[in-house]
């Protein structure tokens, strides 16, 4: 056991902070409202060519795609040295992440040579078009529907595609769309899906914002009326978009950071400013309690990062551990906000940052946990996937197994 | 980054495994606690002896093999894993590391080669009554090298060679090292909730003792040496968790209802999703327990009250949703489920309770932000 680099690692981390300092541009911008904000996003997308031009970009990837061509420990460092300067937000994420790397293992040739390089170099953002309204959980059910029709100009064949996405984060200011469609309700939901790229501007694409509960605007509807695409845009063969989605599900990047936001220490610098009946909060044991009990969470998820680090410097694969994260954090968010309100008694009910106790983040992280609970998979689902993949507890029954997907009972 | 256990330590973990699903079957276990008038396994106690895992991390010279905190933490975790029925954690993890950390020379050339090879059982006296171990609580006094007074419960008491003790001289705690063989001294066995690890009531009336430490330090040593115990019973109690876990995945694989296994429906397998987490961050505490065990870090008192709440958390809900996944069964004498229920209690309460680790951790806390 030991916190300290390998030489290798120490190197490395040299080498990425000292060009970390010498590169990371000036002004720092938010990842929330780049639309609103167009110079944000050109810093974004002038630090992603930066990195990329000098390698730490994708650092996974092989250098003939623009990537580093380097270890994934040595993209976990850097992610770590990266966080430590303040850089612009990072809005190609979710393209990077899931939508680029299904392009590479599905795509053929000529989309892979379209695609991979402007990606990583920041100049085309993706979005993924998965979850609909009726296909949460089960994305699987997707309804938006594609059907073949005769080439516009005589040429080959074309889809058009009809429904609704939504939940995609950044539709607004992507420009192209990794999108599942019905392709064959005629057979089991599995069966019947297919995966295209769209173009997020062509005629047909409609984006409308989502209006959180927490007021903010992080994601979108996506309405296709009549949407053509040319049958080139397909990725992975017809009928097999599950088998795409989960090359797109399974490349989520290993999330490394931090839970974020205000706590177990913060909560405690509060308690000291706010008396109970029984006195100065900080002396309540029930709140000392509750403390102790955030505090060996968060360390043990902060622990459990460091072993799936380990592992990766070593070359092993990362043990199934690292899938506890989301779903601790999330509901350790929730309620520790929940105790901060208690704690601050009637004047929790103030969201004004300029009068809530520590700018209301407490207020904020109540607002947004929710959200968190159930984005990337609910604390259910994944819950499932614990036990399913990690125990090797039996699936679900699954009574739409065999069904036509239009003949699955679809509640409305 | 290296959090994990060496290669070398994962080896030795892997023969602990091996020889104690050999040597430490359930069997074993029961024979302890379905016989009133034994309270540990002599034969297991020897064989682990021959093992040399009594003295792995007491130096060489001493008759150990000389190797860190962290390979006793792959070992204890094992021995937590299989229930051992022995006074392993009394005589390793708190008399021993006593031994090292306040005894005299001469103490420690005494003592800690007769626990290396087995012949030395120790205990860890310092509580007297009901709630948490508090300076004031403390009424055993020792005058002239003679201790008076009476410890109760004592893990292991029943059957210890050596304790130490928590008692005041001039009204000031100190630790002090009691022969129980010797005239003043007297036994009582308790009945506790998991009699595969007996307990005791001392009682000294003029027994010879001879001072462990510093005169007045008798708080700080005894709150040292709870700390590396906490780190070393954390792993026991992950071993043990992690155990019951599979007793509950494996039941719910094979146990059939309304026409399908019960691990199939989602009340049981979110159960054993929430145990797996909370094995997994009590596993993570450990880790970070046993780096500050084996590198001698000041962050050890935070580390170790961080693994102990994390373990003994983990280990009271493993065990008490794995009887509650076995149905019925689970709360039968011949299903072992109320083994691993009643260790869990035993190894929660034997270094202090939770609420008084969370207390010690938020305390830490609070140092650490002031600093």
């Amino acid at each position: 056991m030991d916190f300290n680099d390998t030489p290798e690692e120490a190197a490395y981390r040299d080498e990425a902070s000292a060009w970390l300092k010498a590169n990371a541009p000036k002004r720092a911008g938010g990842a929330a409202n780049l639309l609103d904000d167009p110079a944000s996003m050109e810093d974004c997308r002038a630090w992603q060519r930066t990195k990329a031009e000098a390698g730490y970009a994708c650092i996974t990837w092989p250098k003939a795609w623009g990537g580093g061509g380097g270890a994934p420990w040595q993209s976990v460092i850097f992610g770590q040295e990266e966080a430590r300067v303040e850089t612009p937000g990072n809005p190609f994420q979710i393209g990077l992440g899931m939508c680029v790397p299904t392009v590479m293992t599905a795509g053929n040739e000529a989309d892979k040579e379209r695609f991979v390089r402007p990606a990583v170099r920041g100049e085309e953002i993706w979005c993924q078009l998965f979850s609909e309204p009726a296909a949460g959980s089960d994305v699987a059910a997707s309804r938006t529907r594609a059907v073949r029709v005769q080439g516009k100009d005589g040429n080959g064949e074309d889809w058009v595609i009809n429904g609704q996405k939504v939940w995609t984060s950044g539709a607004h200011y992507s420009d192209f769309g990794l999108l599942l469609a019905r392709t064959d309700p005629d057979v089991p939901k599995h069966k019947g899906l297919t995966m295209f790229w769209i173009d997020m501007r062509a005629p047909g694409v409609e984006v409308r914002p989502i209006h959180q509960m927490s007021g903010a605007s992080n994601f979108n509807e996506v309405w296709f009326t009549d949407l053509r695409v040319k049958d080139a845009q397909r990725v992975g063969a017809v009928g097999e978009g599950w088998k795409t989605s989960l090359v797109t599900l399974m490349n989520e990047r290993l999330a490394i950071g931090g839970g974020g936001g205000a706590g177990h220490r913060t909560i405690l610098k509060l308690a000291q400013d706010i008396s109970t009946l029984a006195g100065s909060a900080v002396k309540d044991s029930a709140l000392r309690e509750k403390i102790a009990d955030w505090f060996v969470q968060a360390e043990g998820l902060k622990y459990t990062r460091y072993r799936t680090m380990t592992a990766l410097s070593r070359g092993q694969t990362p043990g199934p551990e690292s899938s506890i994260g989301k779903v601790v954090s999330a509901s350790l968010m929730q309620d520790m906000a929940n105790a901060a309100m208690d704690l601050e008694d009637q004047f929790g009910i103030i969201v004004d940052p300029a009068i809530a106790p520590l700018a209301g983040a407490f207020q904020t992280a109540l607002m947004n946990a929710p959200g968190l609970r159930i984005a990337g998979g609910t604390d259910e689902i994944l819950r499932n996937i614990i036990a399913e993949r990690v125990l090797g507890l039996p699936q679900d029954v699954r009574l739409d197994k065999d069904v036509a997907f239009k003949d699955i009972p679809t509640g409305r | 980054m290296n959090f994990d256990f060496s290669d070398d330590q994962k080896f030795l973990k892997s023969e602990a495994r091996k020889f104690l699903a050999a040597r430490c079957p359930s069997a074993t276990v029961r024979g302890v606690l379905d016989v009133p008038a034994v309270s540990y396994d002599a034969g297991l106690w020897k064989a682990v002896a021959e093992q040399g895992w009594l003295g792995a991390a007491i130096p060489e010279a001493f008759g150990g093999l000389g190797l860190g905190g962290i390979e006793l933490c792959a070992i204890a975790e094992e021995l937590g894993r299989a229930l051992a029925p022995i006074p392993f954690s009394s005589t390793v993890y708190f008399v021993a590391e006593a031994l090292m950390l306040a005894g005299s020379p001469a103490q420690r050339a005494r003592w800690l080669p007769r626990i290396a090879v087995g012949e030395a059982i120790g205990c860890f006296a310092t509580v007297e009554r009901a709630g948490v171990l508090t300076e004031s609580q403390v009424q055993a006094r020792v005058d002239g090298g003679k201790l008076t007074g009476v410890k109760i419960p004592v893990t292991d008491g029943d059957v210890a060679t050596l304790a130490v003790v928590l008692a005041k001289q001039g009204g000031r705690p100190g630790l002090y090292l009691v022969e129980l063989a010797a005239a003043g001294v007297t036994r009582q066995t308790l009945e506790t909730l998991d009699p595969t690890r007996g307990a005791a009531r001392l009682t000294f009336a003029d027994a010879p003792a001879e001072p462990m430490g510093e005169p007045g330090e008798g708080m700080a040593l005894a709150e040292a040496v709870l700390n590396r115990a906490a780190v070393l019973l954390a792993f026991e109690q992950v071993g043990g968790a992690d155990r019951a876990l599979e007793m509950a995945r494996d039941y719910a694989l094979t146990r059939y209802a309304f026409g399908r296994p019960i691990g199939g429906y989602q009340a049981i397998k979110h159960k054993l999703a929430d145990i797996y987490i909370k094995n997994e961050l009590a596993r993570s505490n450990a880790y970070y327990g046993a780096w500050a065990l084996g590198d001698g870090a000041a962050e050890l008192p935070v580390a170790a009250a961080a693994a102990r709440v994390a373990a003994g958390e983990a280990f009271w809900f493993a065990a008490k949703e794995n009887l509650q996944t076995h149905g019925g069964m689970g709360f039968t004498w011949d299903v072992d489920c109320h083994l691993f229920y009643r260790r869990a209690q035993q190894l929660g309460l034997v270094a202090g309770g939770a609420k008084a680790w969370k207390e010690r951790l938020v305390a830490q806390l609070e140092r650490r932000n002031a600093a």
